[in-house]
């Protein structure tokens, strides 16, 4: 394996690692030698890769953003209706947030909970582009085809993820009484006809 | 070269159905009579010249320039009782270039609007081909624009006159003058990039693009590089562009920009969806102050 290739796997075994840390333990409470020890390297070693804690957060929520936006890509480039995405969108967030719930948590609890890590260098939507731009193309699509009513884009979004994102945070807190998956069927139909034209 | 030669190249400008826009725009060179003075005129609708309109009408007028102003129909639209179309023919069969001067020769233009499956341009109707391009490709040029400006028909008349090949486009457009979009020199394209925009016409800050309705990043043509009157474009004064020049012209809502939830439903030319809209997420979170404020109020 080349030295850029093997380099590559080390830089996202270290995003995956404090992604774990960040989102179960916080921002705050989690220090670099926490995640170092936790990948048996050297702290001077981690800094080799990210400059700061700061820095280290900044990555991650791209990271994530990418690989939430790559999934709702999938679900874009797919020839079925609005209604079938809106569905596919949100299975999608909550197969997440049960197989992979550090991504899901550490949006909520770190992003938005510590703007201030976030400000220089993740303004607005700088490092979450890779998941907006696809819910923009989704819903660009969606209004094209007549199938959504046009309207400003972000109470389209608001209730769109903001509902999503609560559910998710209500699964977080252990207060759903069923599986997150018990609920997509509603969820579905709800965005559905709130947004349909 | 056909500029040294003793003979010149004899200019015929004929008029079909117009408002005469592009005959007075062009009266508004200020080189008129120095380009001129390359051909002989040997018909013009409202300069002095060596052949009456009754000439023209019966076939006797010679022609080696053929400038082709106005809308075009079949049957019907005559002129002292004769077809136009029919007189249209006969020059443009012994010409050695037409030129399609303004949008309505050229696509139709704002006459089509009026009856579109009968008036289009001379070769094409709106972007597809007349029955007659066939017969004119090799000598068609196209001069789209509403009206045409004075000095893209002077650049394509001097090289014609000089004996220059004119590189052109597949609508026959010269790459030269409509390899740009109106976008390009646009003294706004800073807020463009910023994705700030003109809350109201007129003012000079502000991009036209996001809720003003400019055409300018969608339509092909040299507004902002070669200046109105020497001086000035729609979208440097704060009116937006109308894509005066495009196939497609006269669009529905010019004051308007079409969106779907707030993002344009057309993307500026040649850009991807996706990489556009990317790239606008990203610099609409930054905020700019020079950007924010008026342009006489900044560094006071």
């Amino acid at each position: 394996m080349k030295i850029a290739e093997k380099k590559a796997l080390k830089r996202e075994s270290i995003i995956q690692t404090a992604l774990q840390l960040f989102s179960a333990n916080g921002f705050h409470k989690t220090t670099i030698p926490d995640i170092a020890a936790k990948l048996h390297m050297s702290v001077g070693n981690l800094y080799n890769y990210f400059s700061s804690k700061d820095i280290l957060a900044q990555e991650i929520i791209k990271y994530t953003s990418e690989v939430l936006g790559e999934e709702i890509r999938k679900i874009n480039m797919q020839d079925i209706s609005a209604r079938e995405k809106i569905r596919g969108i949100v299975t999608v967030y909550f197969t997440m947030a049960q197989e992979k719930p550090e991504m899901i948590e550490y949006f909520l609890r770190v992003y938005l909970s510590n703007r201030e890590v976030f400000s220089d260098g993740c303004e607005g939507m700088v490092c979450v582009s890779g998941f907006i731009t696809e819910i923009m193309i989704f819903f660009d699509d969606a209004v094209a085809s007549g199938e959504l009513r046009n309207q400003d884009f972000f109470s389209a979004f608001g209730l769109f993820m903001g509902y999503l994102g609560g559910m998710v945070f209500l699964k977080g807190e252990g207060v759903l009484p069923k599986e997150i998956e018990y609920y997509i069927d509603d969820i579905s139909r709800n965005i559905y006809n709130a947004l349909k034209a | 070269m056909i500029l040294q030669s003793r003979n010149k190249p004899k200019l015929l400008w004929l008029q079909s159905i117009t408002c005469n826009g592009n005959t007075h725009s062009f009266l508004n060179h200020p080189e008129l009579f120095s380009i001129l003075s390359h051909f002989e005129l040997v018909h013009h609708p409202v300069l002095e010249s060596a052949y009456t309109l009754e000439n023209v009408i019966k076939g006797e007028v010679p022609c080696d320039l053929l400038i082709v102003e106005g809308a075009f129909k079949e049957e019907g639209f005559l002129k002292s009782g004769v077809e136009v179309s029919s007189v249209l023919k006969k020059y443009a069969d012994k010409a050695k270039y037409i030129i399609s001067a303004g949008t309505c020769a050229t696509f139709g233009g704002i006459f089509k609007e009026n009856d579109p499956e009968e008036i289009s341009g001379f070769c094409f109707d709106g972007e597809e081909k007349t029955p007659r391009y066939e017969s004119y490709a090799s000598k068609l040029i196209s001069l789209p624009g509403c009206p045409i400006h004075p000095r893209w028909l002077s650049y394509l008349l001097l090289m014609i006159a000089s004996g220059n090949k004119v590189p052109l486009d597949t609508l026959h457009r010269p790459v030269e003058l409509y390899g740009y979009t109106v976008h390009t020199g646009c003294t706004r394209n800073e807020y463009f990039e910023w994705k700030i925009d003109a809350k109201q016409f007129g003012v000079k800050e502000g991009c036209l693009f996001y809720e003003q309705g400019c055409q300018g990043p969608y339509t092909r043509g040299s507004c902002n590089k070669i200046l109105w009157n020497d001086t000035s474009s729609k979208t440097r004064v704060g009116t937006p562009c109308f894509g005066c020049t495009e196939p497609g012209f006269p669009q529905a809502g010019l004051y308007r920009t079409k969106t779907h939830m707030g993002i344009p439903a057309t993307m500026p030319l040649g850009i991807p969806r996706r990489a556009y809209l990317t790239l606008t997420g990203v610099v609409k979170s930054f905020k700019i102050k020079r950007f924010t404020e008026r342009l006489m109020e900044y560094d006071k």
